[in-house]
This record gives C-alpha cells, sequence and structure tokens, in this order.
C-alpha cells in the first residue's frame, strides 16, 4: 500500500464557546487505508470528523487533503473535492424516497457527471445494498434502522468519495447487523478502493476491518497504532474504552 | 343554491389568492425557519409595478413578465441585504426583520403610487359568464386558473427536478444537505425569490379585482399566512387547501351574514379549527419536520 497522505489533521483545536473539544489533534490516513478512531463518548470523535467535513471551524490547526489546505472551507464545497461525511444518526431525508436520497447523495455532480454515470452509480450501490433496490421507492424514514444505515452509505457513495468518513454506523444497530453494516465498510474499499476514516466505540469490530487506529479521549490522540496493537494494548482496553465487545 | 354556488365561486376566487400567498409563507419557511412577513407586500408590489407599466404604455403582457421579474429582484435584494447579512440571528429576530422590512416598503409605495387605489385592466375581456344561474367574471377564471397552474408547477419543481429535490432535502434535514454538497445559502436566497414571484403573481392576477392600493399587503398577508398556518405551516397542500378554506368562510360569511363582519367570522372558524388541531389541518405534531 502506498504511503501518500491523503489527509491530514495538523495540531487542531476546536472549542464549542467555552468548551474545549479537541486539543491539538493530528492524525493523518494514507491513500487505500481504512483507519478507525475510537474512543468514548464525549472524546471528540464526531467534532473532529465535523472539522474535516467542514460543518466546523477549528479555532487553529490545519486540515490537509490531497496537499489542499481545506481548513474553515465550506461544507459544501468540501463535498466537491470527493470528502464525504456519512453523519452520525443516518440523517437521511426521511420524507422522501430511497432513490431520491441516493440522486441527492450525487448532487454535487449534477453540472460535472452525466446522468448516464449516476446512473451507472445507481446500479452499482445497488449491487452492493439490493436491499435498497427492493425499496427504492419507499420513504426513506420508514425502514429499518440497519436499511437507514446501509442507506446513508449508499448516498455516502453516491458522492464518489475519495475519502469517506463514517460516523459510528453500527449505533443503535442490533449486534448482529452491526457486523453486517463493518464487513460492508470492507467491501467498500475492496470493490471502490475508497479510503475510510471510521469512527467506532466498538473496539474489536472496527479493528478488525481497520489498518490501525488512534484512540481519541477528552479531546485528544492518546493512542495511535496498527489494529493488532491497539487490540493488545491493555491501556487501551481498560482505560479509555472501559469495556470490550466482542 | 344559486346563493351558494355564487358564495363557492367568489370563495374560490379570492381564496386562491390566499392559497398562492400562503405558498410563498410555506417556500421560505420550510427552508429557513423564517416567517417572512413582508410576503403581502410582494403581492402589493406585483399589482402595483403592472399598474405603473402599463399606465406608462408598456405592452400589457410584457408589463406582466417585467413585473414578475421586478418583484422577484426585490426579493432576492431582501434575502441579499438583509436575511444573510443577519446570519446566525434567531428565527424570531429574522421574522422581526422581515416586518421592518413590509413597512419600510409600504413607506416607499406610499410615496411612489400615493395612497390612492388604482385600476388594471383584466387579462382579458371582462363580461361575466353565467354558470348555472350564478356569475362569474372571466378574470376569475383567471384567478383560479393560475393558482392550479401554480401549484402543478410547484409540484414538478419540487417533485420532479434536481433542484427541487435539493430544496425539499435542505428542509428535511438541512446539515444532511450540507453534506451533498447543497448549499443553504443559496437555497435560502432561492426561496426567498420564489416566494417573491408566487407574490407578484398573486398581485398581478388579483389587481383587475381589488384596485391595488399601497397597503393592500398587511391584510392578504395576514389572510395567507392564517392559510398556511390553518392548513398546517410548512404543508404545501394544507397551503393551498387553507387558502381555499379561508377565502370560502370569508365569502360565505359576507355573504350569508353580513359583508362587515366576514373577517370575524373567518378568524372566529380559523381559531376554533386551531384549537381542535393546533397543527393545522395536514400539519404534523413537529411544525417544520414535514418539509414540502
Amino acid at each position: 500500500m502506498s504511503e501518500q497522505k491523503l489527509l491530514e489533521v495538523l495540531d487542531c483545536s476546536v472549542s464549542y464557546g467555552p468548551i474545549q473539544a479537541l486539543n491539538g489533534v493530528s492524525l493523518s490516513v494514507n491513500q487505500g487505508e481504512i483507519v478507525a478512531l475510537l474512543g468514548a463518548n464525549g472524546a471528540g470523535k464526531t467534532t473532529l470528523l465535523q472539522t474535516m467535513s467542514g460543518l466546523l471551524r477549528p479555532t487553529s490547526g490545519q486540515v490537509i487533503y490531497q496537499g489542499m489546505d481545506i481548513t474553515g472551507m465550506e461544507a459544501e464545497k468540501i463535498v466537491e473535492k470527493h470528502l464525504i461525511h456519512v453523519p452520525e444518526h443516518r440523517q437521511i431525508f426521511s420524507t422522501m424516497t430511497v432513490l431520491d436520497n441516493l440522486y441527492l447523495g450525487a448532487y454535487h455532480h449534477r453540472k460535472t457527471t452525466n446522468k448516464q454515470a449516476i446512473e451507472e452509480n445507481i446500479k452499482k450501490v445497488f449491487e452492493l445494498f439490493p436491499i435498497l433496490s427492493d425499496r427504492k421507492d419507499q420513504m426513506g424514514g420508514t425502514m429499518s434502522g440497519g436499511q437507514q444505515q446501509m442507506l446513508a452509505i449508499a448516498r455516502g457513495m453516491m458522492a464518489e468519495p475519495d475519502l469517506l468518513l463514517l460516523d459510528e454506523p453500527t449505533l443503535g444497530l442490533a449486534p448482529l447487523i452491526a457486523k453486517d453494516v463493518l464487513e460492508l465498510v470492507g467491501d467498500l474499499r475492496k470493490q471502490f478502493g475508497t479510503t475510510i476514516l471510521l469512527i467506532e466505540q466498538n473496539l474489536h469490530a472496527s479493528l478488525k476491518v481497520a489498518d490501525r487506529g488512534y484512540v481519541i479521549s477528552h479531546g485528544e490522540i492518546i493512542k495511535s497504532g496498527s489494529s493488532s496493537e491497539l487490540l493488545n494494548d491493555p491501556e487501551v482496553k481498560e482505560a479509555y474504552l472501559g469495556h470490550t465487545v466482542h | 343554491m344559486q346563493d351558494f354556488l355564487q358564495f363557492t365561486l367568489t370563495g374560490i376566487t379570492i381564496g386562491s389568492i390566499y392559497a398562492i400567498v400562503a405558498l410563498g409563507f410555506v417556500t421560505i419557511y420550510s427552508v429557513t425557519k423564517v416567517i417572512n412577513l413582508a410576503q403581502g407586500e410582494f403581492v402589493m408590489l406585483g399589482g402595483l409595478t403592472m399598474f405603473s407599466l402599463v399606465s406608462v404604455g408598456v405592452p400589457y403582457w410584457l408589463s406582466f413578465i417585467a413585473t414578475i421579474l421586478f418583484v422577484t429582484f426585490i426579493g432576492w435584494l431582501m434575502e441579499n441585504l438583509l436575511i444573510r447579512r443577519a446570519k446566525g440571528a434567531d428565527a424570531i429576530s429574522l421574522i422581526i426583520l422581515t416586518i421592518g422590512t413590509s413597512i419600510f416598503i409600504r413607506g416607499i409605495s406610499s410615496m411612489v403610487w400615493g395612497k390612492d387605489q388604482h385600476t388594471v385592466a383584466p387579462f382579458t375581456k371582462n363580461t361575466p359568464v353565467e354558470i348555472g344561474g350564478a356569475s362569474i367574471t372571466p378574470q376569475s377564471i383567471w384567478v383560479i386558473l393560475i393558482m392550479l397552474l401554480v401549484v402543478g408547477l410547484m409540484y414538478m419543481f419540487i417533485d420532479k427536478t434536481m433542484l427541487g429535490k435539493a430544496f425539499q432535502a435542505s428542509s428535511v434535514n438541512p446539515m444532511a444537505a450540507r453534506l451533498m454538497g447543497i448549499s443553504p445559502k443559496r437555497m435560502s436566497s432561492f426561496s426567498f425569490v420564489l416566494s417573491a414571484a408566487l407574490g407578484a403573481i398573486a398581485g398581478l392576477a388579483i389587481a383587475p379585482i381589488i384596485f391595488p392600493a399601497y397597503d393592500m399587503g398587511a391584510m392578504l398577508g395576514i389572510k395567507g399566512f392564517s392559510a398556511a398556518i390553518l392548513g398546517g405551516l410548512g404543508s404545501a397542500p394544507g397551503a393551498v387547501i387553507g387558502g381555499l378554506l379561508i377565502g370560502l368562510f370569508e365569502s360565505m360569511g359576507a355573504g350569508y351574514i353580513s359583508s362587515g363582519m366576514k373577517d370575524i367570522i373567518t378568524f372566529s372558524i380559523f381559531l376554533l379549527i386551531l384549537i381542535i388541531r393546533p397543527n393545522g389541518i395536514l400539519g404534523e405534531k413537529t411544525i417544520g419536520k414535514g418539509g414540502l
């Protein structure tokens, strides 16, 4: 795997008013990797992802993507650079059909790509998520949690991401379905060559698909290493993730 | 029976105007969560701009199109100069800003057009036609047709075009919409433009019937707003139903009871319905979640 850096976060700090959510965080994601960002609730994982995708502005530090400084760029502009954020809690357009949700995923392509390419992509995501094909005319909000999560990921894939940021895709899903979703994350890289940064609380399951990971706690990166290193680190297990899930 | 038919026709005519104004409210509200209380002024500007253009000799249909473009431009200006500059302000502050805008527009208009009512010629020859003993003017038929056309076009736009879907997405989930590359600023600007165009069309359609004056916007705005609330704020079909109902209450009230009391009757029924259904006829439990 090449060591070309796709995304680099350099010494980023973010605060919500007086509350400092991130404190000098640095991390990088190389082309072709699956990287897990692990940490408990409130550790700053989502804040970090939102800083990368432009929903939040850092008070200091830089976000470098494909060699470009994208710090403080508008979220809707960053999307055009194929850095795609699939937000926490799925956030699908619940009163719109599955198909409309997917078309909207390709919204930023409307000028650059021809219709045919978008239809091709829809076919591809239907192959990956056959259930969505069966339900394409159904309102997004009427599907189960797992299906909605698949729709959220599929919608993200419609944007043809070079880097996909996945925020807790297994949140609130039954364990078996959570396992399916994480396996799909691995499939995405295999089939589309997408680089993925995955936020998870579920240590074991996520490190199984990820090449390496970072552990974040109280707004700081406290550990980083390959998946096997992190899995065997007793400190990671005990102190920062509380309990392990098998 | 003949009276009933007559009052129904009158009610649907005026109700069509309220429906278009209500659609204007819904358009802006669903994307920005702002109640644009200057909506009635768009209607007034529509009527009076038409009057001025026609009286300086611009051909009728050219004036028609120019009026829509002019009022649309005012809507765009309002969003760009005021609403957008107040970025980050909460919805209540923005609503107050729209009240200020409405007073400002009304003030300027009273200087430009004076305080008198003006006459605008009807679209076509206006000899009333008889339908089952009731009479209706061709202009009223135009009003109803325009309402139907507006509703049809809005539906096509929202449901069939990519821009319309983006508009809908912005209203359902603004954060997710941004992550799809849909700019909330552009959608906000667009909602004001669309809404101003709707206002202008309503003003153009009604001008030959009600003799527009600088202060006509206030009452039309209130009625249109009531229609939007009655239908369930945020629901486009609700706005149309609400508009037609308010028009019908009004003409029935005026016809069967007293024309001096039509507003009292209309708003009494309006309040009664809201007591029974606080979220409006098609409104959802959580207002604003429904989108267009």
